[in-house]
């Protein structure tokens, strides 16, 4: 069997790549994309302890995320999209309505 | 787009790490919710929008360095904390009594521990729902 070290791993390689994504991206489509990302490693963390520490609530909680994440994908799409439409651009760096 | 279509193909290879820690619904729930409704989001809205501006888009091109180096710092330190923590040796190594938790197990529990989350989680669902449609909505008059 796989040791659970390599799951951990896996998921700490995916959440660092998630975070660059977040961070270095200036696309804001990419940058929920790698949110995204981010969201997938927890969820391989979560199962995968569940599996090696014959606890169930690991995947009930894994599951909880997931739906949670997809109703924040959804707002966040709309905010996307309402904001696409008043200001016709997708850079991070030109989002700036609410600088005081 | 090309992005978009990458991040479904990872998240079917999530659905499979899932099939080996063996559990078969959240396989399932996986790729029905991730793939098949997040990601098709994603690919409506990459369609939706014009996208002449983002060919002009680049990496920033000096201040990529310092973020790359407390990332590496971060992945670095994550995985130094979980190999040195006094308690690894209580994870057994796998192998022995696999935990194959059936469907029936996992909603029975669903159903009769967790079900104050499972409302809340529909609530929301309901509000994300609700907000989504009201905020995408071209404001007539």
């Amino acid at each position: 069997m796989v040791p659970l070290s390599w799951y951990v791993a896996l998921a700490t390689v995916l959440f660092v790549i998630g975070t660059g994504g977040v961070l270095l991206r200036r696309n804001l489509l990419v940058v929920l994309m790698s949110l995204e990302l981010m969201l997938n490693s927890v969820n391989i963390n979560l199962v995968a302890f569940s599996y090696y520490l014959h606890d169930l609530r690991g995947q009930v909680f894994a599951l909880f995320v997931i739906t949670v994440t997809a109703a924040e994908v959804a707002v966040a799409l709309g905010i996307l999209i309402s904001f696409v439409r008043n200001k016709a651009t997708l850079k991070v760096d030109d989002m700036t309505i609410m600088k005081g | 787009m090309h992005s978009a279509i990458s991040l479904m193909a990872c998240f079917v290879q999530v659905a499979a790490l899932f099939i080996l820690l063996r559990s078969p619904f959240l396989v399932v729930v996986q790729i029905f919710v991730y793939v098949g409704a997040i990601m098709v989001l994603f690919v409506f809205v990459i369609m939706m929008l014009d996208f002449r501006q983002v060919l002009r888009q680049r990496f920033l091109p000096t201040g990529m360095k310092p973020t790359l180096i407390v990332l590496a710092i971060l992945g670095i330190q994550m995985l130094f904390m979980f190999f040195s923590s006094d308690r690894l040796g209580e994870i057994s190594a796998g192998g022995e009594n696999p935990f194959e938790v059936t469907i029936m197990e996992f909603s029975v529990t669903l159903f009769t521990d967790y079900l104050l989350p499972f409302e809340v989680v529909s609530v929301i669902l309901l509000v994300a729902l609700i907000g989504a449609i009201v905020m995408a909505k071209r404001r007539t008059g």
